[in-house]
């Protein structure tokens, strides 16, 4: 097919101009359409397949929420707000939330943190550079679910790896499932080992970008390593921290997969819900018992703004406590 | 769809060539003195030790779980035996499923992420740095917000257990066309192009013959990362694929529920098996798929 093609030019090319005035006129007009119009039809299909089955679905989500639209009862009839009027009174949303939220917490800020260090420590001259950054991103491509199983029993109650090691230190077993903190210390865990390396990559090549010269005058001025990183690693690399802030919320917010192998596949999150996010409250309610697809829409709406305003409120933290150097 | 949770992660816009800054050895800083080695050493341990760990479990024997400290089994084979044997599971068909949902997912994902790439970077047309802006915003989208109108969507086209549900949602990414117009923008110059046009080709064959040929790097390392999220992606497959269908992360969950969730071994037998190859690919392209996370970061 290749060589097909690439043979087509080249004739064409060599051969002399079509005699027949009608011909030459038609492949003019289709140079011109071809120069004016035929990046439109590149750039289609990704907005039409985007369109399609990302975008409008969640716009969708909106229209939806406003219904009593359940499978099983075979309902569906407009209610206006009466979904979010329920959620507002539903004690295991506002549960999932709080749930949501302390996770998001515990997940994001030791891993941006920590990835900003061993951006740091990566970040010079060093032996075997490509096998140190390796093994940090090594955990990034094991799959969420195998993930989820692995620390599932890391953080067995019982027997587990971690309970285990507390006991050698005499430390009493902590129960990782029953207590809500630390069942939020579990799941955070996972989220923490399985994407810190990812960060501290896209640190790296940040501060590789970094040019070098500033660093020196800035060690002729007798500036510690340490106030080096605050004073012009930090505020250098800011625009790529606060993408990965708005990232993660993006991604934080939406937390699934993880608790639910975490609980053994099971949507409640534990016996008292006490580690159910709202995407897995979600899911309840829509996907399993009577497939309430209004009152699911209802809270995946609640759950886009709250990641809007989570986001926003998160972006305007760090641009605040991380000085840019443009003033 | 886990696209928003993953994808903007894996995504970084990537910039341009600053590969030439940083292979010039003036960019290099401080000699990293042994704490720091330390420090990175006890990151990669902390990094891998869950991976192997897994793959100790399962060598071991159901009744030796628990057994501390680890060390490894010699019931790896039985166990990988008893997981396949598992009906319910279909590990094996979940296996092949996700080849071909990942495969081909990362196809289109390089055909029309180079093709859209290449009419931002270079070709003229009206309104496309507000069509290239709104397409780094779908990056924001988080669709996984959407799959309740996703799913009914699926009902009525029918496709609900069949495999093109989770493909074709996945054929594009906005991610993908950003950074394919990153390095077409640096990659391949405008003479080129004109020299073509010249030659009298046509823009689709100039695509073709010139664009896609100079992209192959960056397509690579594209397809590299498209599969292996594709791979990983859960949420979506498990709501519109049936236990008859599954996606191997599928198979994982099955195996981790209901009456099987005691076979401890025999589902780490599963993990491992569902890791190795994405385990392979990284060892063997490590390197590009570092180089691609890290020139993301660099002009975002």
């Amino acid at each position: 097919m290749r060589s097909t093609v690439g043979a087509v030019p080249s004739s064409r090319a060599a051969s002399p101009p079509p005699p027949a005035p009608p011909r030459r006129r038609r492949s003019y007009r289709l140079g011109r359409w071809d120069l004016s119009y035929s990046p439109y039809l590149y750039i289609a299909p990704f907005f039409v397949l985007f369109g399609i089955f990302g975008l409008f679905p969640v716009l969708y989500t909106a229209y939806v929420s406003l219904f009593d639209y359940e499978l099983l009862s075979g309902t569906k009839e407009f209610a206006g707000l009466e979904n979010y009027r329920e959620l507002m009174a539903d004690a295991q949303f506002w549960n999932a939330a709080y749930n949501t939220v302390g996770i998001f917490i515990l997940s994001t800020v030791p891993q941006l943190v920590v990835a900003l260090i061993i951006a740091n420590l990566l970040n010079r001259q060093m032996r075997a550079r490509t096998l140190l950054r390796m093994g940090i991103l090594i955990p990034n491509i094991t799959s969420v679910a195998a993930v989820g199983i692995i620390f599932a029993l890391i953080f067995a109650d019982r027997y587990g790896l971690i309970n285990w090691l507390l006991g050698t230190v005499g430390v009493d077993p902590i129960a990782w499932r029953d207590n809500r903190y630390a069942s939020w210390f579990a799941v955070a865990f996972m989220v923490d080992w399985r994407w810190t390396g990812y960060n501290a990559l896209i640190y790296l090549g940040a501060m590789q970008a970094i040019p070098k010269d500033l660093y020196e005058s800035a060690a002729l001025d007798g500036a510690s390593a340490w106030r080096q990183f605050w004073a012009i690693t930090v505020p250098l690399i800011r625009p790529t921290i606060l993408f990965t802030v708005i990232i993660s919320t993006i991604g934080g917010f939406q937390i699934f997969t993880e608790p639910l192998m975490y609980g053994f596949g099971l949507v409640r999150g534990g016996a008292d819900h006490q580690f159910q996010t709202l995407a897995m409250y979600i899911y309840e309610r829509t996907f399993t018992g009577n497939a309430e697809y209004g009152y699911g829409s209802a809270m995946s709406w609640l759950l886009f703004m709250m990641i809007i305003i989570f986001a926003l409120i998160n972006f305007a933290l760090v641009r605040r406590s991380v000085k840019g150097e443009q003033k | 769809m886990t696209t928003a949770q993953t994808l903007p992660r894996s995504v970084a816009p990537p910039p341009p060539a600053p590969r030439r800054r940083r292979r010039t050895p003036g960019v290099q800083l401080w000699q990293a003195s042994p704490l720091t080695y330390l420090a990175l050493i006890i990151g990669c341990v902390l990094s891998i030790f869950p991976i192997i760990w897994s793959f100790i479990i399962a060598s071991r024997d159901n009744s030796a779980v628990y057994e501390m400290p680890p060390s490894p089994g010699d019931q790896l084979f039985t166990n990988i035996d008893r997981m396949l044997a598992n009906e319910d599971a279909s590990f094996v068909y979940g296996l092949v499923n996700s080849a071909v949902v990942s495969s081909v997912v990362t196809i289109s994902v390089i055909f029309f992420s180079s093709l859209a790439g290449f009419a931002f970077a270079k070709l003229r047309f009206r309104g496309s740095n507000a069509l290239l802006l709104l397409i780094i915003l779908t990056m924001m989208v988080p669709t996984q917000l959407g799959v309740i109108p996703l799913y009914l969507m699926m009902v009525d086209l029918g496709w609900t257990g069949t495999l093109q549900a989770v493909i074709v949602p996945f054929l594009v990414q906005g991610f993908g066309v950003f950074m394919m117009r990153q390095y077409a923008m640096a990659a391949i110059s405008d003479e080129l192009i004109e020299a073509a046009r010249l030659d009298g080709c046509s823009t689709w064959r100039i695509y073709w013959n010139v664009v896609l040929p100079a992209l192959r790097p960056a397509a690579a390392v594209l397809g590299l990362l498209t599969f292996m999220q594709t791979w990983n992606e859960f949420l979506w497959p498990f709501i519109v694929l049936t236990p008859d269908t599954p996606t191997v992360q599928y198979s994982l969950k099955i195996l981790s529920s209901g009456p099987y969730q005691t076979d401890y071994v025999a589902l780490f037998a599963g993990t491992a098996l569902a890791t190795l190859p994405l385990l392979a690919v990284f060892i063997i392209f490590g390197r590009q798929i570092i180089g691609g996370i890290m020139e993301g970061a660099v002009k975002s």
